[in-house]
């Protein structure tokens, strides 16, 4: 086991780890948490924030944030569970700046609302042709074969 | 200077330019000659790569991320695949990952190539764009005698390889890499020798160390600002691990030394792929897979621009339920923001094209604000040449 | 007049090259064009900085929803006649793109397209041929 997870274990005795192979460890932890959690793996432990991914699961939006520690090569990536009807995160963008257009991305995507963002505005779609409630990667979004309309 | 030119404009650039790519638009607020902010606008490009590939089988989704970016086009579905194998838990033959590292430095190559000549061409220097693009040919070449295609080569797919490495291509792939070994030498010290070009890249649009951090900037971006960070040896994948090799790491963090970087690490490439066609093992190239468990999976590998990260989860069908791509300009473009700050006009279109993004600058200018300001993206070649120009002629 | 606009096109065609949601594959290979190898300059075709300028457009790519304003945009400003070439798959037919929810192409939808360059990427040499053959057909 890495020091940083031991260290995320003493700090968090809540986290629920799933160790998938040695260089790949998913943690799930509380929602009220992430940016205690993040911060302590970006600023302590000096990890660099890969990407994070939203995912519209059975259970809720899930969010989650792939963190690189670059010494051992290994992935840390913090699960969020959000439910559907209350899609709130903290942002980390307000305080670490890679995080901002990944969440406004899923913010514009998937509906997730980033509370404290500085700018959450759409990122990627057009700003005349698009209806602002589109959300393409949500389960529920129709899929048209789109291009072939006329 | 009168009052007048202290008021804050906005210059947009984009989303066309005559030279390069892909469109993107940025607005550049300046004041006078010095830019103070830097706004960008993405999205000419989203195709939606995220929402088609759930449409895709395993097999057909390298292809599908191969078409991300023509220029890492093998970066993609290395990723892809190596995510792919992550959430099965396989490990490819030995062959397959020789092949897979060989093709991958290739491309390194042409890359890097590319983006010297481009970064010539910017700063006037056009000589170094036709050169360095003419080298490039002979590494599309080597592609072309193994994959049968120029660019999007289909080398990857999960568990192994679909292009072998003929005994009859090794002595061709050789010949290839020691000129262009001698030729990139040449370049590279024509290039970092020249006192113009020294005088117009050096301390232009730098990029702090901690800035670095905090924009969890990557690849040769990263590494010329001093953060000592390369997937291949920090995440060991395919044969990275079996061969020599050096990662290359600069403290300026400006123009210069990311090309720097990027000159030097053309050589660790020809290093890398020497070693992997000496100990080119036999063997098969790609398993057998019946099926991909539910689960995730993460796969990342360093493109020519930086780490790319693919995630994907599996339901346990033959496709993917999510499949999260991270290409490196991403992270990397967003940090333009702090790096064209305070530099003048003349520098912004280098520093935008330092990060070696699929970058694009103008043509059409819209005119802003009380329209008094005219730049187009010529204009601001234009600024960047005649700024060469008086750096050569003081020089004289 | 209009006799003299097609000889000036057709003798020296000075193309401009329009990207929208292209892979950028096809672009550098546009690019390549231009270096040493095929130095398509030579032929008097040359890439111009300015839709104003072209005699044609070189389009690739498939269209999205952002960029469809401006590549039209790009076509008014075009002097007529002009040839628009479709350079790629993408440009052709969407390609593998063709149930994004971004995709609105391809081209021959929005602009009248005279000549299509199938290929992922076309080759340089196709990509010559293809310009070759259209500008005979005028």
């Amino acid at each position: 086991m890495s020091s940083s997870l031991q260290l995320l274990r003493e700090r968090f005795p809540q986290i629920e780890v799933m160790e998938k192979n040695p260089r790949r460890l998913y943690i799930r932890i509380p929602r009220e948490q992430l940016t205690a959690t993040a911060r302590f793996l970006h600023e302590e432990r000096g990890m660099r924030l890969s990407i994070c991914t939203g995912i519209d699961t059975r259970e809720g939006f899930e969010v989650l944030y792939h963190f690189s520690e670059d010494s051992t090569g290994i992935i840390y990536t913090l699960k969020v569970l959000v439910p559907k009807d209350d899609p709130k995160v903290e942002s980390l963008g307000s305080w670490f700046p890679a995080a901002q257009w990944i969440e406004r991305e899923m913010h514009e995507l998937l509906g997730i609302d980033f509370v404290g963002h500085p700018n959450l505005i759409p990122l990627l779609t057009s700003d005349t042709d698009w209806e602002p409630d589109r959300r393409p990667l949500r389960r529920d979004y129709e899929r048209r074969n789109e291009a072939h309309e006329r | 200077m009168s009052d007048e030119t202290k008021v804050r404009r906005i210059v947009p650039i984009g989303p066309y330019h005559p030279l390069q790519e892909e469109p993107e638009f940025f607005k550049l607020v300046v004041e006078g000659e010095t830019v103070v902010d830097l706004e960008i606008n993405l999205g000419y490009n989203h195709r939606g790569h995220e929402f088609i590939s759930p449409e895709l089988t395993y097999d057909q989704v390298p292809f599908l991320v191969e078409r991300i970016c023509g220029i890492c086009s093998n970066s993609h579905p290395l990723a892809a695949v190596l995510a792919i194998e992550d959430c099965a838990g396989i490990k490819p033959p030995p062959r397959a990952n020789f092949i897979r590292t060989i093709i991958h430095e290739l491309e390194r190559i042409h890359s890097h190539l590319l983006w010297v000549g481009l970064a010539g061409h910017f700063i006037g220097y056009n000589t170094v764009w036709m050169w360095a693009w003419r080298y490039r040919e002979h590494i599309l070449q080597v592609f072309e005698m193994i994959t049968g295609n120029r660019n999007h080569y289909a080398a990857n797919k999960p568990g192994g390889v679909r292009w072998d490495i003929k005994p009859e291509h090794v002595p061709e792939i050789r010949a290839a890499l020691d000129l262009v070994e001698k030729k990139t030498m040449m370049l590279t010290k024509a290039v970092l020798d020249d006192p113009v070009i020294r005088a117009r890249l050096e301390g232009v649009g730098i990029l702090t160390k901690e800035q670095a951090i905090a924009w969890s900037v990557v690849g040769p971006t990263a590494r010329a600002s001093g953060v000592d960070i390369d997937v291949r040896r920090d995440d060991p994948h395919c044969a990275y691990d079996q061969v020599p090799w050096n990662v290359i790491v600069l403290s300026e963090g400006d123009v210069f030394a990311k090309a720097k970087v990027r000159l030097l690490e053309i050589f660790e490439s020809i290093k890398i792929i020497r070693g992997c066609l000496d100990k080119l093992p036999d063997g098969p190239i790609d398993m057998r897979i019946d099926e991909i468990p539910s689960g995730e999976g993460i796969g990342r590998t360093e493109a020519p621009r930086g780490e790319v990260f693919h995630y994907i989860r599996s339901d346990g069908t033959n496709r993917p339920i999510r499949h999260k791509i991270r290409a490196p300009s991403y992270m990397n473009i967003a940090s333009n923001v702090v790096a064209v700050r305070g530099g003048s006009i003349a520098d912004a279109a280098l520093t935008l094209a330092a990060v070696d993004p699929c970058y694009c600058c103008t043509e059409r200018m819209a005119a802003f604000e009380d329209g008094m300001l005219k730049y187009t993206g010529k204009d601001l070649l234009r600024l960047s040449w005649e700024k060469t120009e008086k750096i050569r002629e003081r020089l004289k | 007049m209009k006799d003299l606009r097609l000889w000036g096109l057709k003798k020296s065609p000075w193309v401009y090259h329009v990207a929208a949601a292209s892979c950028n594959n096809c672009d550098i290979e546009i690019l390549e064009l231009l270096t040493p190898r095929y130095d398509v300059e030579r032929f008097g075709v040359v890439l111009v900085g300015s839709p104003r300028h072209a005699d044609a457009l070189l389009v690739t790519g498939v269209i999205n929803r952002k960029s469809l304003p401006r590549v039209l945009e790009v076509y008014e400003q075009t002097p007529k006649p002009c040839l628009v070439i479709a350079i790629g798959t993408c440009a052709c037919n969407n390609h593998i793109f063709r149930n994004s929810y971004n995709a609105v192409g391809p081209y021959d939808k929005h602009i009248p397209v005279h000549a299509y360059i199938p290929g992922c990427p076309p080759k340089p040499e196709a990509m010559i041929l293809g310009i070759v053959k259209a500008l005979s057909k005028l």
